[in-house]
This record gives structure tokens, sequence and C-alpha cells, in this order.
């Protein structure tokens, strides 16, 4: 299945977290809201001018800015 | 007394569990040198006496945040004998990591399972007694907003007291690392500096999870195992990464994660129906943050907020005008004339009264705001609007404070500074507190009112419409200058939770909005009395010599024997109107109140102010200001309403009432020194220089240092002065309305 920066990723689509690229805060930030790899979501939504992106996991709706969900690899059903 | 701690996320009701337990008797201070709100109380519980502090509401206990610095510390150094870790039993995985990581600090915990209603109205069943048996700790179902399960709670809590303590919780985060934490261990249980403060087991993982403040403590306390354990740190992580493609601190929550997962697939959750239907809240949020109708929405709201707040709050406001008037007349009867008198009315009571005339319009502001924050629409509207204020270094969070501020002109910074509280990230808060002021607060409309109307009467409205665009482009722009020079560095992650709309519990409405108000009156009760004798002190001393006096009197008792009366007690007697008086009386009396105002015009020039004025001429031509003007821009940074009654004052009108300036417009319209081109020189130098003292102060208080109250003293007033000066300058050059 294909692996796509969760920028990409379109409203209402499901996906699996693959990898977490990012270091440091921002790293720790996205661990400790629960987006560890193997976790599943979807998009939620955007914000009016499409940033930032919200997601639906574990239960509850966390929102990061593209410039964030670009550190995130996602595998989808379909590209 | 047993002192138990509330932890828990944000958002998973532990204030309100803290409101349940201690009701009006809490107190709320700030953790000594942060900004960080502690909150303690005390209630008895079966006759024993317990000591309760709610802990900030944090995801992990790293040490990024001060929220998660000031938890960490609290809990290592105070010892309080029981944790309450409160989960919210409809979202358990993530507020598992928490309690994963504070089982492993080895800190005699208890669980709360909260919000239970709502979990089970969402179809989800949980087994609180499963996850207490394979944790080890009692765990108790509660629903904080009804008090249910309270009793229980404290009961397991109590008991968690007299067990013996706890042994840290031992995870295994794979092969690797357990092996350097053994290694580590050894190594800290043998070294004298090290063994006591922190559990070895939980200070090596920190380490290994490159925790700034134990690398620090580890550096200080033992300079050599610190290299030591660095170099082995570097050996693991190119070793994990080879192997891998990951570093330690991935790893180990990974390992968390994979230990949470294990955890609940033992049966403590049980889902229902499928865990992606909509809820409520989600069907709210498809309207509120939808593309289109969100952000119309977001205007009606913060136009009603605005609306309900300055409108309904003027007649309580109108109360404490009147009280302090009434006080202010009082005072100036009981007492005899003189230096006193001045004091106590115009120093005191006048200076406090303008403060206190605020609390009430603090107080709706503040329940509207606990309003929106508590039901979560708060954090919809920074998800909104973020990416507009990310581009300015700021914070989606940023719009209150602006807004209130004065983004709709006629609000107050003093709130709106205290409305940045909701921004989480550091240095976007400090931003915005700084540029927040610029906004145009109540205070700062009457100066501009009488300059607009008097230079600019043709085009009024659009005057002012552009006074307001004026203010956010320089707010924003202030913002990027500054967060590109003083407050440097990368936005900090906005990675934020949505939390489900929630209607907000009256009782902790009440009292997140007594908190601030009384927080508010306290200054005005200490500082600001300070202040205020001091602002009157510079504006009268030094007096006029006893010559001057003199020369006053005299001219008095000229005007008076000129005409003769036999009785000009009813001409001196302010009580009674203008109406009742003869002709000749009326005109005996307007040449007393001009020789009156001639007597405070140079009575203000020859005081400190008076002088500080005529000092800074020479500078303050640049930008077209004479003295008069000012005294009255110092007078300004005492209080914005002083300017206009400063302004009066110096051009001999006696003090100016903002309402009835008609007099002071016409002197203005008149004066060689005034032209439009300086009366829009004076609108600028307004919008942007130093905010008012009780603004200055709640900086300072917000900011965490007086440096910073000072900053925005200095800053804006420089800013100001060099954009009112380039503005009259190339005006003057261009010919331009002068």
């Amino acid at each position: 299945m294909p692996v796509i920066a969760m920028r990409n990723m379109k409203d209402n689509q499901k996906g699996i977290i693959r990898a977490i690229r990012a270091k440091g805060e921002l790293g720790r930030r996205i661990r400790d809201m629960g987006l560890v790899p193997g976790t599943e979501f979807y998009v939620q939504g955007r914000a009016p001018l499409y940033d930032p992106v919200a997601l639906r996991l574990r239960g509850f709706t966390l929102t990061l800015r593209n410039s964030e969900a670009d550190h995130i690899d996602v595998e989808v059903d379909e590209a | 007394m047993t002192t138990i701690a509330l932890a828990g996320n944000p958002n998973c009701g532990k204030t309100t569990l803290f409101n349940e337990l201690t009701g009006a008797r809490q107190h709320v201070g700030n953790y000594p040198g942060v900004t960080v709100e502690l909150k303690e109380g005390t209630f008895s519980h079966r006759g024993e006496s317990i000591h309760v502090v709610d802990l900030p509401g944090i995801y992990s206990i790293t040490a990024y945040s001060l929220e998660e610095i000031v938890t960490r510390d609290y809990l290592v150094q105070e010892k309080p004998e029981v944790v309450i870790d409160i989960i919210d039993a409809s979202n358990i995985e993530r507020h598992l990591y928490l309690m994963i990581q504070l089982l492993e600090m080895g800190i005699p915990l208890c669980g709360a399972m909260n919000m239970m209603d709502v979990a089970s109205s969402r179809g989800i069943t949980i087994h609180p007694e499963k996850l207490s048996k394979l944790l080890g700790i009692p765990v108790i179902p509660t629903v904080a907003r009804t008090g249910k399960g309270v009793e229980e709670l404290l009961d397991a809590a109590l008991a968690v007291k007299d067990n013996p303590p706890p042994q840290p919780l031992r995870l295994s985060y794979g092969h690797d690392i357990d092996r350097a934490l053994d290694r580590m261990e050894d190594r800290i249980k043998g070294h004298p500096m090290l063994q006591n403060r922190y559990d070895p087991r939980w200070f090596s993982l920190k380490y290994l999870e490159q925790d700034e403040q134990i690398r620090e403590y580890c550096k200080k306390q033992a300079p050599e195992v610190a290299k030591a354990f660095d170099e082995g740190y570097q050996q693991l992580l190119k070793h994990l990464e080879s192997t891998l493609n990951t570093y330690p601190e991935a790893l180990i929550a990974d390992q968390r994660y994979g230990y949470i997962k294990s955890l609940v697939s033992h049966g403590i959750v049980n889902y229902a129906s499928h865990q992606s239907k909509l809820y409520i809240s989600d069907k709210i949020d498809l309207v509120l943050t939808n593309r289109f109708l969100g952000p119309l929405f977001m205007v009606a709201i913060l136009m009603t907020l605005y609306k309900v707040t300055f409108t309904y709050s003027e007649i309580p406001v109108g109360w404490f005008e009147t009280f302090f008037g009434w006080l202010g007349d009082t005072a100036e009867n009981l007492l005899p004339p003189g230096l006193l008198r001045s004091m106590i009315v115009s120093g005191i009571i006048d200076g406090v009264g303008g403060v206190m005339g605020f609390v009430p319009l603090i107080l709706f502001m503040f329940f509207g705001i606990s309003f929106l924050e508590d039901s979560g629409y708060l954090a919809r509207m920074a998800f909104m609007l973020d990416r507009i204020f990310r581009i300015f270094g700021l914070h989606g969070s940023s719009v209150m404070p602006f807004i209130i501020s004065g983004g709709i002109a006629g609000g107050c910074a003093v709130p709106g500074v205290m409305a940045s509280r909701t921004i989480k990230s550091r240095k976007e808060r400090l931003a915005t507190i700084l540029t927040a002021p610029i906004m145009n607060c109540g205070a700062k409309l009457p100066i501009f009112a009488i300059l607009v109307g008097t230079f600019f009467a043709t085009a009024r409205g659009e005057m002012l419409f552009a006074i307001t665009l004026i203010s956010w482009a320089g707010a924003l722009i202030t913002a990027k200058i500054l967060r590109l020079t003083v407050i440097p560095g990368e936005s900090t992650p906005f990675v934020m939770e949505l939390p489900p709309y929630r209607f907000p519990t009256l009782k902790g409405l009440c009292i997140h909005t007594w908190e601030r108000t009384w927080q508010y009156i306290k200054k005005a009760g200490t500082v600001i009395l300070g202040i205020s004798i001091l602002v009157w002190a510079m504006m009268t001393f030094p007096l006029l010599s006893p010559e001057k006096e003199a020369f006053f009197e005299e001219t008095q008792r000229e005007i008076l024997k000129t005409y003769a009366l036999e009785d000009s007690s009813r001409v001196l007697d302010y009580d009674i109107p203008e109406e009742e008086l003869a002709p000749e009386e009326l005109q005996i009396r307007e040449e007393l109140l001009a020789l009156e105002g001639r007597r405070a015009e140079e009575a203000l020039e020859n005081s400190l102010a008076g002088r500080m004025g005529k000092g800074m001429e020479k500078i303050t031509r640049w930008a077209g200001f004479d003295w008069r003007t000012n005294i009255a821009l110092l007078g300004g940074v005492a209080a914005k309403e002083v300017i206009v009654s400063t302004l009066g004052t110096a051009y001999s009108l006696g003090a100016t009432d903002p309402e009835e300036a008609g007099s002071l417009s016409e002197v203005l319209k008149r004066s060689d020194e005034w032209s439009p081109l300086k009366a829009f020189s004076v609108i600028l130098f307004v919008i942007f220089y130093a905010p008012c003292f009780v603004t200055l102060i709640c900086i300072a208080k917000e900011a965490g240092s007086w440096t910073w109250g000072l900053f925005a003293l200095v800053f804006n007033t420089l800013l100001a002065f060099l954009l009112s000066a380039g503005v009259f300058q190339l005006g003057s050059f261009l010919g331009i309305g002068i």
C-alpha cells in the first residue's frame, strides 16, 4: 500500500502512521499526543484556510499545521 | 494534614474535580518565578483535613513546557503523599500515556476514571477494576461534574497513603535500551551526588530521552558521569539509527504505547459501536469550523461577546464612577482646602477610582472568555485563525487578546493582556502580550474623537476606520519585528487538541472569573495607589511661588471690587447653577473661572511634569509636539483617559470633561500650534506609545518579569516617536496638512 506525506491526504481519508521524521520538540509533542507508528486515524477536516489539519485518532481530535504534517509518513489505501 | 496532588491531561475534568473538592476555599497563586498558576485548597474528608494541589494540565512529563517542568519539580521536591491521576474514560489510551510515566517515577498513585457518563453515552464500556489489577493501583470510576464517585476516590487515595511507597514501574523498552539503563542505574547508585534526589532508573530513562533538566543536573553534580553517559548515549543512538532507523526517545515512547495497547487489549475497554461514529460534538464542528460558515459564526460570536460585555458592564461601571465621584465630593467637603485634600481627592480617589472603575468590565469580559474557553470554542478559534497569525510569528489563540484589547475599537488592554494566558506557546504568548496594547482601548477614543472631529471633520468615519486599520497592521507588524529580534526562534509546535464541546459548569465559570477579577483588584489597591500619588505629585510640585499665588489672589480681589457687589458669596458658591445667577454675577463668575484656569495652567507649567514637558520640547518638536501636548501625553502613561483632561488644563480651560470637549476643540482649532498634520502625528503616537500603568503592571506579571514591563514602556514609546516624527517631517516637507 502506498505511503504518502500526511499533508497530501484528503478530507475523511483513513491512514496508518508509518514513520515520524520530526525530532526535538516537535517530535516529542507529536508522540505525546499519541501519534506513533501503527496508529490508525482519519482526516477530520481542515481550517478555512486549508491549514491546520484536524485528525481523529484514539477517540479525540488533534490539530497540527501542514508544515508539521510534512514530517509524518502515512500508509493509505490509495494515493 | 495530608497533601493530595491532582494530575492529568488538559480537559480531563481535573479543575472540575478540584472545584468540586474545595469549592470557594481555594487559593490561586503562581509557582515561584513563573507564570504557571498554582491552585491550592483545603477541605476535610471523614474528619481528616486534606490539602489539595491542582497541578497544571500536561500530556507528558518531559521538560519542554513550563507546565511540565513545574509539575515534575513539584512531584520530585514536594513529594505529595498521594497523587490522583485523572483519566478521561472516553479517551483512555492517550491519558494512560501520562499515567504510565507517573508510574515510572514511582509516585504513590491513585487513578480516577473520569467522565464515565460521556464514555457510556458513546457506547464505550470501561472496566476500571481490571486496569487497577493490571497496574497495581486503585482506579475509581468518577463523574466530577456531578460529584459521583468522589467520596470513593478520596477513600482510595487516603488508603494509598498508608501503603508502603510503591516501586517504580519497570517497562522493557527493548534489549538495547534496557541494557543501557541497567548500566547507568548501577553507576548512579554508587554515586554520592546522584543517588538521592531522583529514582536512579527514572533518572537514567530521562537521560536517554535527552531531558535537558536531567542532563544539566547530572553535569553539575557529577561531570565525569555526565561525560560517560553522553558517550554511551551516542553509541546507543548510532546503533539504533543503523539497525532500526530510530532514536532512543522515539523508541521509548513507542514501547510505552505498546504497553498501553497490551493493557487495553486485556478487556479494559469495550466499544459497542464503531469508533469513527460522529458524536454530537463533531456535528457541531461540521457547522462551527465549516470552511464558509465557520468564519461567519466566529465573527458573530466575537461581536456578541464584545457587545454584551461593553454594553452591560456600562451600568455597573457607572455605579462605580458615581460611588468614587461621591467619595471625592465627600472628602472635598470634609477636608480643609490644601495639599492633603488635593492629594486625597485628585491623587488617591481619582487614581484608584479610575482603575477600580474597570472591575465590572473585567468581570463581564472574563465570564465571557471563561465560557468560550471551558466550552471548547476558544481552541476552534485558534484552529481557524492560526494560518493568518502564524505569518506574524503569533499563534491562532492570539486573536482573543487582540480583540479584547481593542481590536474592535473600545476594548481594554488589561483584560486583553490577561487573556493571553490561553496561549500555551511561550514565545508567541510574549509577542502577543507586548503588541496587544497597540490596539485602541476605550480610553484612547476620546482624544481620537476630539482630534478627528476638529481637524478631519469631513472624513470622520473614514479616519476612525483608518485608525483601527493602523493599529491592527501596526500590532501585527510589530509582533513580527519582535519575533525576528528580541523574541527570536522557530514557532512553537501547534500540535493541539480540539476538546469536545462541553457545557461549562456555572461553579467553574464563577470561580475562574472571580480569580482574575480579584487579582486585578489587588493590583489596584497596592501598586496603583502608589503610582497615583506619584503622578499627582509630579503634576503638583513644585508649587507656584508665593508671589505668583499672591498675584492671583490680588487679581481675584480686584475683579470682585470692580463690580462692587454687596454679596459676592453667591458668585463663589459653585453649587448655585449659572441659570440662577444675575447677569452681572454670571459675568464675574466667568472672569473668575478664566482666572482660575490661568492659575491651573501656570501651576501645571511650573510643576515637575510641566518642566519635563518643556524640557522635552526640543526633541518632541521633531514630531510636532509642544510642551502642552507633552504633558498630556505624559499623563496618558498613567491612564489614557487623562490625556484630554490634562490638555484642557494646559490650555487654561480647567480640567476638561472628555464628554463636553467642545471648548477644547475650539481652542485647538484656533491655535497656531495645531494643524491636521500635527493632529495626525499625535493620533499615531497615541496608538503606539507606552501602555498605561495598569497594563504595564499586567505585562510584567504575565510575562513573568519587570524587564518586559519596562521594555514595553521604552520600546513602544520609541517606536511611536519614530513613526510620528517620520510622518510629521515628511508631511512638513511635502506641505501636506500644515
